[in-house]
């Protein structure tokens, strides 16, 4: 559906460009007339994120948030997938779980600090925690919702075929689930990004969460606060762009056909 | 070619005329010729089925002519009128996903009637409700209703408008055999008794006969028109007698020269 | 008759199963003794104390008020916002860029531009919800008019409906069900935002409970109280959330679910 015609090639980057140059000159212009000796410019910003390179505060402090990530978001894959899985393949016992599931997910992650604390100390695996409790709740809904979404000629036809029942999981629903799955794992990753930093503006005194809120707390340096918030924005965008990578591989594609 | 495939005026008064319309997509910087210079004239009040081979531009021929898609090159005029733009004075009825799943079957025939008063609205939702046979679905949402019902829920949205013109693309192909035999006779009842300008989109070379005044058949892409075949059989028409089936015949003839051509 | 028994007994198999884990839980705290965290007991009996007090009222409204007000302006700013922009093809391909970049910062990333800006307080709190809310809405939009089926647009066109009735009477119900469900999502993320910012930015709500009730005395009882009550009240918004999605004439839209 169009509703005007077909945009060329060249608009695809001169649109986003336009955009990108307006808004900074917006910003630029709004510092500069609002007469504020807080709020950084773009330039100042740029600055502050040179520095911050210079300085290899902002590599170690990528590095510790992605660890982060990687582990907490590991261990919520590990354990979530397989749980979600079994969920959506015995309705009994989605019915068992699905209350406590329901109960615990809308807690924020963030609310778990004094609990992640007191049973991993301040340090790494108090915000490890934290993201896998972030990360855990979506995949395993997703994964349970994905397979008791699977069409039931699916499973017919597998039966039809004269698999036993592991055979039919594997060959079958898992990969008729996958899209589903994966579109979970992609936004559980995305919530992962969000609750790392978060956590750690709380629990920890490293990584690009603390950054933004030292950067505040020791000298008001806002440049800092928005160099890193950028820095965090880019990030997420790489991770999520990363990760829908995975989607266009071709046994999965026609699961996406109105994604986003 | 396309000149000796013009069509001479029928008697009745030309309702649609189209003349050396072309038509191509563009797609990846190339133009796809879609229809070869079309012409052709529609009286008014006359039937007219188009037929052809699958993909052949059946549905874009029907589009460009309802005015949601604007020719390459000729033109297309409706009462002496050049058609730019969909206009609720002649009125589509879709393959099948047409009618709102937002609306009930009384909302769905109310869209395109706002404007009129509370009292005469209501008398002609009763009344094309009752034409299309959907009494008491009246508050049922398309949703709960079969593949024929919402089928007949776009005809009654449709003839709602009170258009002059009647465009249906294959507007009874998703359905079962024995619903469409029923809609058809439906169609036929209808037109018989409102006597609008239909042109109806089919592949079903039985659907064409048993329903349409004039046939025309399109060739394979890009599409021209291939011959036009009259159809002199008065309704209703008995689907086994010699007249029906030699008309049949000659049709498939002609569509199977239109494959090989 | 047992068929029937052991049919009632399958309805309670929930009820079951977290009686079954508390009492674990209960087991599990014994085992440990001097231990800071809380026992079910204790937690019923700081639920209770909080109760008494009615502080815990209060808190609720302050974090609902929170809610409500940055999880509306968002609706009220990003949906037609991001109607208009995915209805017009260039403007979705100029938006959508920046709409990815600031997406994945977490909205208490904001904080300290929120504290600078609105100060430590209500309106600071709002800020960060509505920043949460305002992104997630904003795409959802944006896709939710890509995807409307061309049929719909072209009966509209057809009808001859004007711009404003058009929008009205197929735009609108055509990505209705699509935005309710997101609206649904993203109040739960607002709820999430909320606790998490309370615990920094300002000095009330269930988020400040959770923090105060740990940094003043070690009350774990109070904290994992507060904690319940929080996934109660995320629950019971999800569930009246649920409840449009069963409005007839948005129903259509989940036929699939």
């Amino acid at each position: 559906m169009t509703t005007l015609a077909k945009p060329s090639v060249w608009e695809k980057f001169f649109w986003p460009l336009l955009t990108a140059v307006l808004l900074l000159a917006a910003w630029k212009y709004s510092v500069k007339w609002s007469g504020t000796q807080v709020f950084p410019s773009p330039a100042s910003v740029e600055t502050g994120m040179l520095e911050l390179l210079r300085h290899h505060v902002l590599w170690a402090d990528i590095a510790d948030s992605l660890r982060r990530v990687a582990f907490g978001f590991g261990t919520a894959a590990l354990l979530g997938i397989p749980l979600g899985l079994v969920l959506g393949w015995y309705p009994a016992m989605h019915q068992v779980f699905n209350p406590v599931i329901q109960l615990l997910r809308p807690i924020s992650p963030i609310a778990w600090i004094p609990i992640a604390i007191v049973l991993f100390g301040i340090g790494d695996h108090a915000a490890t925690f934290l993201i896998f409790l972030g990360a855990f709740f979506p995949i395993v809904v997703a994964c349970a919702g994905g397979v008791s979404g699977v069409p039931v000629i699916y499973r017919r036809t597998a039966r039809n075929f004269g698999l036993r029942p592991a055979q039919i999981l594997a060959r079958v629903v898992f990969p008729a689930a996958l899209p589903q799955i994966l579109i979970g794992l992609r936004i559980a990753l995305g919530i992962a990004w969000l609750v790392v930093v978060a956590a750690e503006m709380i629990a920890v005194d490293s990584g690009l969460g603390f950054l933004v809120i030292d950067s505040r707390n020791s000298g008001k340096r806002y440049d800092l606060v928005v160099a890193a918030m950028l820095m965090i924005g880019l990030i997420g965008l790489a991770l999520d762009t990363a990760f829908r990578r995975l989607e266009k591989i071709r046994s999965v594609r026609w699961g996406f056909r109105d994604e986003y | 070619m396309a000149a000796e495939a013009t069509i001479p005026l029928s008697s009745r008064k030309a309702k649609l005329q189209m003349r050396d319309v072309s038509f191509a997509f563009e797609r990846d910087g190339k133009s796809i010729p879609v229809l070869d210079k079309i012409s052709l004239d529609i009286g008014d009040g006359e039937f007219v089925c188009v037929v052809g081979p699958s993909g052949c531009g059946k549905s874009t021929l029907l589009n460009v002519m309802a005015g949601f898609l604007s020719p390459t090159t000729g033109m297309v005029a409706i009462n002496g009128e050049t058609v730019r733009r969909p206009d609720p004075r002649r009125i589509m009825v879709f393959q099948d996903h047409g009618v709102f799943p937002w609306l009930t079957v009384e909302g769905n025939i109310e869209f395109g009637i706002s404007g009129l008063s509370t009292a005469e609205r209501k008398e002609r939702v009763a009344h094309y409700v009752q034409m299309v046979r959907l009494q008491g679905f009246e508050h049922t949402y398309p949703p709960d209703l079969s593949g024929g019902m919402k089928q007949r829920l776009q005809v009654a949205r449709a003839l709602a408008m009170n258009p002059d013109v009647l465009y249906l693309d294959e507007p009874f192909g998703a359905l079962d055999a024995i619903t469409r035999v029923m809609m058809r006779s439906e169609l036929l009842r209808i037109w018989q008794a409102e006597r609008r300008t239909i042109i109806f989109v089919t592949h079903d070379v039985d659907e064409a006969v048993q329903l349409a005044d004039r046939i025309v058949v399109l060739s394979s892409r890009p599409a021209r028109i291939q011959d036009v075949h009259s159809v002199d059989i008065p309704h209703p028409r008995n689907i086994s007698s010699s007249g029906y089936l030699q008309h049949r015949d000659d049709l498939l003839q002609k569509i199977g020269l239109a494959y090989s051509a | 008759m047992p068929v029937r028994f052991l049919k009632r007994l399958g309805q309670f198999r929930p009820v079951i199963f977290i009686a079954t884990l508390i009492a674990l839980w209960q087991v599990v705290i014994r085992q440990v003794p001097g231990q800071l965290l809380p026992g079910p007991l204790q937690v019923l009996r700081g639920m209770r104390d909080l109760l008494q007090h009615g502080l815990i009222l209060k808190y609720i409204v302050a974090s609902l008020f929170r809610v409500t007000w940055g999880f509306l302006l968002a609706l009220i700013t990003a949906v037609p916002l991001g109607l208009t922009v995915g209805w017009y093809r260039r403007g979705e391909m100029a938006l959508n860029p920046l709409v990815q970049l600031l997406r994945p910062i977490s909205p208490l990333a904001w904080i300290p531009i929120a504290i600078l800006w609105f100060g430590v307080g209500d309106l600071s709190a709002i800020f960060l919800i509505f920043v949460g809310c305002f992104f997630p809405l904003l795409l959802t939009a944006m896709s939710a008019v890509h995807n409307i089926p061309a049929v719909y647009v072209n009966v509209g066109r057809n009808f001859g409906l004007p711009p404003a009735a058009f929008v009205l009477r197929v735009l609108y119900p055509a990505v209705a069900p699509r935005l309710i469900l997101a609206s649904r999502i993203t109040l739960g993320l607002a709820w999430l935002v909320v606790v998490a910012a309370e615990m920094i930015a300002v000095n009330s709500g269930l988020g400040f409970l959770i923090i105060d009730a740990r940094n003043a005395g070690n009350r774990y009882d109070l904290v994992v109280a507060g904690m319940i009550i929080i996934g109660i009240i995320g629950l019971l918004l999800d569930q009246a959330m649920r409840a449009l999605e069963r409005v007839k004439s948005f129903r259509w839209g989940y036929s699939e679910e």
